[in-house]
């Protein structure tokens, strides 16, 4: 049986990935070639995929919906036509060797002319003189590949390949062009040589992976559970929490503070805000205090950069708004120049675009510090992580009533009170702030709010 | 056929004006032009038409983009199009350009993103033409102003690597019908059309001969006449 490959194709040279939005064949129907076998989006595209040849779908590998990278295995055909037994069996081999369909094993481009002209344009560049290679070449890379590999100069049979199938990935050249072709994997004639050799991968790519890549790991599905497919909101945030995590060493403190004085404004004021239709939110005065003491607080309104801190030459302040489902975190830009009610007028409208989808890029980009407010739904106090690119984030635990002890400015004597309280955490990076840093920060924080300005 | 022969700029391109087309016949028509441009029995071909009012949604929609309800959509008579494929929610209507570009992709342009990147550099330059300056945003596909979106673009490559679908050029549309949905997700921006841009009105047809031109000059092809 010729079992052959169906992958992901490029279909651009910007272009990384893809999601299966359709499949037009099922497992047990037959293709001629060329007919299309599923459809593809990207960005704003729909393109149909055509089977590479004639046969049988024997097995969908990828389900729609999800999204997979150029070169993924999506789906094999039984070049023979027969329904194979074992056809659940993972048997990852091409089939080059029997049949002879060139296009079934590289990553193809998916219209490329039916029979009689074989080479695509890339492939005729970079393979000139390099006949006897060529098939090898083609199976184990991509048109991107191979012309980096020709603005190279590097001959791809020489790279190791860690893509499907032992293809050599952009990453791949990129690495053995940044090491130097220092030097030299077994050609790939020879089957067994290590499909990745860890002296050229460069020092730096793998930070660079760290950061800057993620894939979740997979846990097995037991009965009566329902898998979904990540939507985009869902999907960014998991990257954006498991890279937030591992760039910034995390470290949290505590603070509690008192709403009294802010209590006793807001009822003074609420009448006059009002007629003003506004309303203003603990969290506008918090927003408020907060920006007036970020630029005194350089470091924690910067981020690290490479090896250089980047102190920020504006405040913005990113407020995380809860969609139910997701969470976004629209910016409210050059805080530190808006007043009270503007601060709690922009919160409106940020939350209520939020809420209705109508925020533009600009709104949620360029964030210097980020405020969340676990406390909204009752919850004690939150550690939250901090979003890359920034230093520090403060969640407000719930305000609620608390009996404490307060000591007489004149007696001396101590006294059981009655106040509203709320617990504030800094989740800050180490790297960047020190503990007496954030302990200087959290105080004044705790200062300002407590004996709030009138007027402001 | 070969088309590696022929010089650039000399591929034929024939353009069709319609006139208004339901969204439903407008497919209809492509499907079968697709079919006919795969088989050689077309050359490139630009269909240029006007849709009546309608929302169209993808298989990946979020049906809470379309924010108009059945009633609401029924007084103001917007048909509701699930298109059955990718993409998000879109509004067409009346004073909107629609070009349907059904073009077999040479080898060199075999790129979904550079297609893209090709209608929008057309639809700017016919806008640079009509004395609007539009430019692309990073990440968001379609043309933009400093006053807010004036072109949408989604497109289907179908097996052959043949053309279909297009962009959307707001000329002279009514904004209101815009705030019945949520164009592209979180993606709010102000929709802007070519009558708010210049402050005065441009015929519709002055509008297709200089997209017709714009689109033929990125793509390197002839305008047939």
């Amino acid at each position: 049986m010729a079992r052959i490959e169906v992958p992901m194709p490029q279909m651009g040279e910007s272009i990384t990935e893809g999601t299966i939005s359709k499949w037009l064949k099922a497992v047990g129907q037959s293709v001629e070639r060329d007919e299309p076998v599923l459809e593809i989006s990207t960005d704003k595209v729909d393109a149909e995929i055509p089977a590479p040849a004639a046969g049988t779908i024997v097995s969908i590998e990828v389900e729609e919906g999800e999204t997979v990278e150029v070169g993924t295995i999506v789906a094999y055909i039984d070049t023979e036509g027969v329904l194979s037994d074992n056809s659940s069996a993972p048997a990852v081999e091409a089939a080059p060797a029997a049949e002879p369909e060139p296009p079934a094993a590289k990553i193809p481009d998916p219209f490329a002319p039916p029979a009689g002209r074989t080479v695509d344009s890339a492939t005729e560049s970079v393979d000139e003189g390099s006949v006897p290679t060529e098939d090898g070449v083609r199976t184990r890379s991509t048109p991107v590949v191979r012309r980096i590999a020709e603005e190279h100069g590097v001959d791809i049979t020489r790279v190791a390949g860690t893509g499907h199938a032992g293809r050599v990935t952009k990453q791949d050249i990129l690495s053995y062009i940044e090491v130097g072709k220092g030097g030299e994997v077994a050609p790939v004639a020879a089957a067994t040589s290590p499909r990745s050799t860890p002296a050229h991968i460069g020092v730096s790519d793998l930070w660079k992976t760290f950061y800057g890549q993620v894939q979740h790991p997979e846990f097995p599905v037991r009965e009566g559970d329902r898998v979904e497919p990540m939507n985009n909101i869902r999907r960014l945030t998991a990257e954006h929490m498991v890279v937030a995590k591992r760039v910034a060493p995390h470290v949290h403190s505590l603070i509690e503070v008192d709403f009294t004085a802010i209590d006793r404004i807001r009822k003074d004021n609420k009448e006059q805000w009002q007629e003003q239709g506004t309303r203003i939110s603990y969290t506008a005065f918090v927003v408020w205090a907060v920006s007036r003491l970020l630029p005194e607080f350089p470091q924690i309104n910067g981020t690290v950069a490479g090896n250089s801190i980047i102190y920020r030459g504006s405040v913005n302040i990113g407020i995380a708004v809860d969609l139910d489902p997701g969470l976004i975190v629209p910016v409210i830009r050059d805080a530190d120049h808006l007043s009270l009610v503007e601060t709690g007028t922009k919160i409106i409208d940020l939350a209520g675009r939020a809420r209705s989808r109508k925020l533009s890029p600009d709104d949620i980009q360029a964030s210097t510090f980020s405020i969340t407010n676990p406390g909204v739904l009752g919850t004690l106090v939150g550690l939250p992580i901090i979003p890359k690119g920034t230093a520090a984030i403060l969640g407000t635990g719930a305000i609620e009533k608390r009996v404490v002890v307060i000591e007489d400015d004149v007696s001396g004597t101590d006294t059981m009170a009655i106040r509203k309280r709320s617990i504030f955490s800094l989740g800050y990076d180490h790297r960047l702030v020190d503990g007496a840093d954030s302990a200087r920060f959290l105080a004044r924080l705790k200062g300002v709010l407590e004996a709030f300005p009138e007027n402001v | 056929m070969n088309r590696a022969g022929i010089a650039a700029g000399q591929v034929p391109l024939a353009v069709r004006r319609l006139g208004t087309v339901a969204y439903r016949d407008a497919l209809a028509i492509q499907e079968k032009l697709v079919r006919d441009r795969r088989d050689e029995r077309i050359p490139d071909t630009l269909l240029l038409l006007q849709h009546p009012h309608v929302i169209t949604l993808g298989s990946s929609s979020d049906p809470s983009h379309v924010l108009a309800s059945p009633d609401q959509r029924a007084s103001l008579k917007i048909e509701l199009f699930e298109a059955g494929r990718g993409g998000d929610v879109t509004y067409h209507g009346p004073g909107q350009l629609i070009g349907y570009p059904i073009v077999a992709l040479e080898e060199q342009r075999h790129d979904l993103h550079r297609y893209l990147r090709d209608l929008e550099g057309a639809l700017i330059d016919g806008l640079a033409e009509l004395g609007v300056q539009g430019h692309r945003v990073q990440g968001l596909t379609g043309v933009w102003t400093p006053g807010g979106k004036i072109a949408a673009i989604g497109v289907r490559v179908s097996s052959g690597w043949i053309t279909s679908h297009g962009f959307a050029l707001n000329v002279a549309p009514d904004l209101s019908y815009f705030a019945t949905i949520v164009p592209c997700g979180i993606e709010g921006r102000a929709i802007t059309s070519l009558a708010l841009e210049l402050g005065r009105t441009v015929a519709m047809t002055e509008v297709e001969s200089v997209m017709a031109e714009a689109l033929a000059g990125r793509l390197r092809r002839r305008i047939a006449v």
